[in-house]
């Protein structure tokens, strides 16, 4: 089952609250999308535990209704 | 009980290998295109490794799942640690990074990685 954007930036920002987030679609069906993802959350965590913080924040549905998600996660630069 | 023996056994698997790529289809017939990536990263690296079609094993391919807290495949696995996705394989082969984890974990590795 296909999922829209807005569902998946608000079920990021829910889960992590000061997250700029973008979303494009990389086909246009609803289930493979790019998610670029910035959070004070991931400072000085591995990539690995960023991606986890993102994949726990949409709670199963990446592997399931959205087949493939392409992940970028930083934390805010500190310039 | 079979929950745990497909866990088990990918504990072996990733243990007793260096290099361990779980993925769907096999490293000369790819059958997704994240799959494809990795496999082609690794061989450019002539890193030798181990895949496991998990096409061929559903317990294998929700029990690799579970092992890692990780929802998709491809899964790469250096000395038994989780490294990452199909993502965070191509982030750390363009920084050069992958290559330093292989070097680091003693795995042979085509330099000349930095392109």
């Amino acid at each position: 089952m296909p999922m829209e954007p807005q569902e998946i930036e608000k079920m990021i920002k829910d889960a992590l609250p000061d997250a700029e987030v973008y979303i494009t679609a990389l086909v246009n069906d609803g289930d493979h999308y790019r998610a670029q993802v910035v959070s004070e959350a991931f400072r000085g965590i591995s990539r690995v535990k960023q991606h986890q913080l993102v994949y726990a924040a949409l709670k199963g549905n990446v592997g399931g209704a959205l087949h493939a998600l392409a992940l970028e996660t930083a934390p805010p630069e500190t310039a | 009980m079979s929950d745990n023996q497909a866990l088990d056994r990918i504990k072996q698997d990733v243990e007793s290998n260096d290099v361990v790529l779980f993925m769907k289809g096999t490293p000369n017939f790819p059958q997704c295109g994240f799959s494809g990536q990795v496999a082609k990263i690794l061989s450019h690296l002539e890193v030798p490794y181990k895949g496991v079609n998990v096409l061929e094993d559903m317990e294998i391919r929700e029990g690799v799942k579970a092992f890692s807290n990780w929802p998709t495949i491809p899964q790469l696995y250096i000395k038994g640690e989780f490294v990452g996705g199909c993502d965070i394989v191509r982030e750390m082969f363009a920084s050069g990074e992958l290559a330093t984890a292989f070097k680091t974990a003693g795995v042979p590795v085509k330099d000349a990685a930095q392109a």
